[in-house]
């Protein structure tokens, strides 16, 4: 579904990402890992258009960068670190603009999928109750939680995921993968989420792309990658020992 | 949480046909009173009766009303609407509630334009009031260019404080050169205040055709612009992500903009604060979702600006303030009252 061959990202003469090639199917849940400055989020930038790329990158067998902004917008959903909010928009405003890249012109309404669309994904989302609310009056969980249900609105294949539980709590992270998880069910979907959580790429990821540098280190299935030599190499310090010691911890 | 939901109850968003009839007779109704009222009190049936050219009962009313109240008052209300938009669309694009023509320093430059072209004599055959017009529009998109830049290389994120900041150190640099300019061209230019504060004095219906013009063909691109506003409101990312062509938006909403603002200053000066007072009024009603607020803004923006002209001719009879004065003064207060609510967090006001 997204294959990268060779894929770069400059940033003047410094080099964010390093010949990055992999294949992502549908079905399949892949995290991007690593330490800081890695090129994590350089690589979902690359791969969600906003940053330029040296390489290939393709979607269903096309190049990303031939897709039109509305055809890619229907197969490829981003949620991003939201930054705050300024105005009093209602969540089903925010949701229902989901949908933008669906319509025909200005003066066609939402279609009838559409409304099913916005519907399902606030009922999904546990939202349906707060439809009228405003955005400022939203907690940083909720707000995340409305972007989710925008980006499910949208109905795209891939959806891409940089960070999304930054700043949350544990109950909200977990609240959000469960909800992705329970979106992925469908077939025909993939998702790629950019994280710096060891524990949470572990428990959902099917599949991981470690990297280092802009380098990567390991690609493939996630025990495959995140091993403790894979790991001691990339973090330098030992990670299992590490958690092993927080759980004694809690354990006493 | 309470504020903002007038408006929103219904399913519908966008703004109604009905609605549209209504703000129509409400600006129309305000513009007859302000031309029935001043230093001569006309009848508001004359009125009527003198501008679809029915005989009226005394001939002094007749041309009181077509050569001197009409063009102002409609000139007023036109450009009311056309800054009033302008603003809006501003500061959805931008995400900043202060952003308006002359808080950035759009206005300022593009009066610095306008004077300029009198100056230097440049025109365009057959249109005396086009000269200024087509500087003053170039001069508000150069302005806007320059201050964007300059915000953009200091503060990567564009934040509220650090882009007014460099519109008011703009503005300052093109008023003073401007008083430079009004100090050299002696009789050529009229009074700084005429280009400072604005005045809606001595409009023609020349100028009244040109803003009118540049009215229907900006606003109309303004006006269907609501969905990628929203999105731009939200957030520029966000409005990637859903599929906005995000730059080729931006670049029609700053033009459009631009050129409003241009063809505004060229003929009143710049009046201040129209812009951010109206569209603030009406978020504060009615929410910020740019489909229902940018066609209020416009027919809020007429209304206003004809009753600020209304209170600028005939509050202090028979001297007349400019009437950039009476926006200036509630402008101010309303600034501070956003920026002040900004800086605590800004907690669901608009």
């Amino acid at each position: 579904m997204v294959t990268t061959r060779e894929l770069s990202v400059r940033y003047g003469t410094k080099t964010a990402v390093d010949n990055i090639s992999f294949r992502a199917s549908a079905g399949e849940w892949w995290m991007i890992v690593g330490p800081n400055g890695a090129g994590k989020s350089s690589l979902a930038g690359a791969l969600t258009r906003t940053v330029p790329y040296s390489g290939e990158a393709y979607l269903n067998e096309r190049e990303l960068k031939s897709y039109s902004h509305r055809e890619f917008a229907r197969k490829v959903g981003i949620l991003s670190q939201n930054n705050s909010n300024i105005y009093a928009f209602t969540v089903d405003e925010v949701v229902s603009l989901g949908r933008y890249a669906w319509r025909n012109g200005y003066f066609s309404g939402t279609d009838a999928e559409g409304k099913d669309r916005i519907r399902e994904a606030l009922e999904k989302t546990g939202l349906t109750e707060m439809r009228q609310r405003s955005m400022l009056s939203l907690s940083g969980g909720e707000c995340q939680r409305v972007f989710l249900a925008q980006v499910m609105a949208q109905d795209p294949q891939v959806m891409i995921l940089d960070e999304p539980a930054n700043h949350l709590d544990l109950p909200f992270q977990k609240q959000l993968f469960e909800l992705i998880r329970e979106w992925l069910k469908t077939p025909g979907r993939l998702a790629i989420t950019v994280t710096h959580d060891l524990n949470i790429a572990k428990r959902y990821g099917s599949h991981a792309l470690l990297m280092n540098e802009g380098k990567a280190v390991g690609c493939g299935p996630v025990d495959e990658v995140m091993t403790k030599e894979n790991l001691e190499q990339v973090y330098d310090m030992d990670i299992y020992e590490w958690m092993r010691e927080s759980l004694e911890m809690w354990d006493k | 949480m309470s504020r903002g939901k007038i408006g929103q109850k219904g399913k519908r968003d966008a703004f109604r046909i009905t609605e549209g009839v209504l703000w129509t007779l409400l600006t129309l109704l305000t513009a007859t009173v302000c031309i029935s009222v001043g230093s001569v009190s006309i009848p508001l049936e004359e009125v009527w009766r003198a501008v679809f050219g029915m005989p009226v009962s005394r001939a002094s009313w007749e041309s009181i009303i077509h050569w001197t109240r009409l063009p102002r008052v409609l000139c007023a209300g036109v450009m009311g609407a056309s800054l009033s938009l302008c603003g809006a669309a501003m500061q959805g694009l931008l995400r900043n509630p202060l952003a308006d023509g002359s808080t950035l320093g759009i206005s300022s430059g593009a009066a610095l334009g306008a004077a300029l072209s009198i100056v230097l004599g440049i025109s365009v055959p057959g249109m005396a009031a086009a000269g200024p017009a087509a500087m003053a529009m170039v001069f508000a998109f150069g302005s806007l260019m320059i201050i964007l830049m300059l915000a953009y290389s200091m503060d990567r994120s564009l934040a509220t404080h650090s882009i007014i900041m460099i519109g008011v150190i703009f503005t300052m640099l093109a008023s003073g050169i401007l008083s430079l300019l009004i100090t050299f061209s002696g009789e050529k230019l009229k009074t700084i205040t005429y280009w400072t504060m604005g005045s809606m004095n001595g409009k023609t219906y020349e100028q009244l055709n040109m803003m009118t013009g540049a009215l229907v063909i900006c606003g109309a691109l303004l006006l269907t612009r609501g969905r990628e506003l929203n999105a731009f409101a939200i957030g520029e990312e966000n409005a990637m992500h859903i599929g906005v062509p995000v730059r080729r938006v931006k670049l029609q909403v700053m033009i459009a903009a631009s050129v409003l603002i241009g063809v505004c200053v060229s003929v009143g000066g710049s009046i201040a604060f129209v812009g951010l007072i109206v569209p603030h009024m009406i978020r504060l009603c009615s929410g910020p979702n740019h489909r229902r607020l940018l066609p209020r803004s416009m027919f809020g923006g007429a209304i206003f600006l004809m009753l600020a002209d209304l209170g600028a001719r005939t509050v202090l009879r028979p001297t007349e303030l400019p009437v950039g004065v009476v926006t200036s003064m509630i402008g101010a207060i309303v600034f501070i009252g956003i920026f002040v609510r900004s800086r605590k967090g800004g907690k669901g006001l608009w």
